[in-house]
């Protein structure tokens, strides 16, 4: 916590930075950092048990799904750090969570359409599971990976606090994912349907959605002043 | 500073304690074979004449499947020996589906028994297949096939392809880890869509833990009354289910009687199951069904 609240005692009120820096703002993009991860890893456990009807429950299932969610992942994160050099601010954050969450639904409504046609196509369990889990699992994740360099764009106001900022902003998603990965395992499937968490997840990222648009708001002299923080940071 | 050092020590100590806990001693066997294996790594071990596969060698008295060295004719445990029950129901079975091979000692019985009988062979790790072939004396033949494959994704495309089989048993549940995809209703509906109308499925199921009300509903929402069969003091409960009515106990001494001397080498008195047979629910019937939604049988074990 300490580096983001140094960088706001820096820069009290004036923001160079996509963003209005209040601490609110703050607590905000740090939850829905932590949603963000609690909810990916959420969806892989689950991932495992919408495809064992198909392709079972061998070690190349859960190799077919995790190595899509990391593919997603590394994508999401090059992309969504490409998108924050262009004009970063909170809507089109916003917006990377109301796509995670519409991108889910084609899990719960179409996973087993899906899997009937490639269980039908493909003999073999290994590239069954490796094309279900791309079909299904690549758009969605690789949204909710993008969040993660776009929250360190809005987060950082200041080069010497950058670090300390995406160290933060790490710790408190990966913690997320941490305990996304044993709620699931542990308690929700023994809760819940499938569906039922999945549902779950939806609403969380609209949540982080609205929590999103209803804290932060663009600093009011909008184009001028990001398109020269922005210039500048990426000159240097 | 100061606050995350605090916090990455109080992690760390969470974790080493958690793991802590979990440890428990070591179990004293000879081991005579390690085979490496994608899933868990399968050990031999010879004690007092019997040689058995284990999965969990650290943890004790995980025995897979057991043989005894001096007669290896003779089945070990007692649920192998019950899963021949399902004679009683189909005496004469043509097409056998084993899922779970184990040391492989019930298809390679039911070869003996039935030598004219095609058996397939599910097991879906490689390694056990090995070690099953190499200390087990499991042969595949040109009527008997071992597939390396997830039961599920078998039992699957045999109802695809429209394959049907008269003698089903279901014996992949073993070691640590349930294979929580074959215990759903949706997976049972996949086998009874295989079984013939005069065919029998044998399921060696969970008999001590909770799993049993939940494996007693499931079972009957898809096959409706089963045989539920259980041995003063075995530990083991198998289910009996039929694609249609059952058969009255009553009819079942009769391929008790001519099946007994045929059985008898393998150590399996088939006179005494049939008075063990009951159809009377003791589960707990409001308990809720296992699907593919919801299968949470590793936390409820």
């Amino acid at each position: 916590m300490s580096a983001v609240s140094e960088s706001s005692q820096s820069t009290p009120g004036v923001s160079a930075g996509p963003v209005e820096h209040t601490p609110y703002t703050r607590l905000v993009i740090l939850c829905v950092a932590f949603l963000n991860g609690f909810v990916i890893m959420s969806i892989e456990l689950l991932g495992g048990r919408v495809l064992a009807p198909y392709f079972g429950s061998s070690v190349h299932v859960w190799g077919s799904i995790i190595a899509v969610f990391m593919l997603s992942l590394s994508l999401g994160y090059l992309w969504g750090g490409r998108l924050s050099l262009r004009r970063p601010g909170p809507r089109v954050f916003a917006s990377f969570f109301v796509l995670a969450a519409a991108l889910c639904l084609p899990i719960i409504f179409l996973a087993d359409a899906v899997m009937t046609a490639i269980f039908v196509a493909v003999e073999d369990p290994r590239y069954g599971s490796l094309l279900t889990a791309m079909l299904l699992y690549f758009l969605p994740i690789c949204v909710m990976g993008m969040v993660s360099p776009y929250s360190v764009r809005l987060l950082v106001s200041s080069h010497e606090h950058s670090g300390g900022v995406a160290g933060m902003l790490y710790f408190v998603s990966t913690l997320g994912s941490a305990l996304g990965t044993l709620g699931t395992s542990f308690y929700f499937v023994l809760w819940f349907n499938i569906n039922t968490v999945m549902w779950g997840c939806v609403a969380a990222l609209l949540l982080c959605a609205s929590a999103v648009m209803l804290t932060c708001r663009s600093p009011s002299p909008v184009s001028d002043a990001d398109a020269i923080a922005v210039t500048s940071e990426v000159g240097q | 500073m100061k606050k995350t050092a605090l916090i990455s020590v109080a992690m760390i100590v969470a974790l080493l304690t958690f793991v802590m806990t979990m440890t428990q001693t070591h179990a004293q066997r000879e081991i005579i074979h390690e085979e490496r294996s994608q899933y868990r790594d399968v050990v031999v071990t010879e004690f007092n004449d019997q040689r058995c596969m284990l999965f969990n060698v650290h943890r004790g008295d995980m025995n897979q499947t057991c043989i005894d060295l001096r007669d290896p004719k003779r089945l070990v445990f007692s649920y192998t020996k019950m899963s021949f029950a399902g004679l009683l129901l189909n005496p004469a079975p043509r097409r056998i589906l084993v899922a779970g091979l184990g040391g492989g000692t019930i298809p390679m019985a039911m070869r003996d028994l039935f030598p004219n009988a095609s058996i397939d062979v599910l097991e879906v790790d490689q390694a056990v297949l090995n070690v099953a072939q190499e200390f087990f004396g499991f042969r595949e033949d040109e009527a008997m096939t071992a597939h390396v494959v997830d039961a599920r994704v078998f039992i699957k495309r045999a109802g695809l392809r429209g394959e049907q089989y008269d003698y089903i048993v279901l014996d992949a549940f073993s070691g640590e880890y349930i294979p929580e995809h074959l215990l759903s209703k949706e997976f049972l509906e996949e086998v009874r869509a295989i079984l013939t109308p005069d065919g029998v499925v044998v399921a060696n199921t969970f008999s001590s833990s909770r799993l049993y009300d939940y494996e007693s509903v499931t079972y009957q929402a898809v096959f409706g009354e089963f045989y539920n069969f259980k041995l003063p003091g075995s530990g083991n409960r198998l289910i009996l289910a039929t694609k249609n009515e059952l058969p009255p106990p009553g009819e079942l001494r009769s391929p008790a009687r001519d099946l007994y001397d045929a059985l008898a080498p393998y150590g399996v008195n088939l006179m005494e199951y049939p008075p063990r047979l009951t159809t009377r629910p003791d589960w707990d019937t409001s308990t809720r069904i296992l699907t593919d939604q919801y299968s949470p049988a590793n936390l409820l074990n």
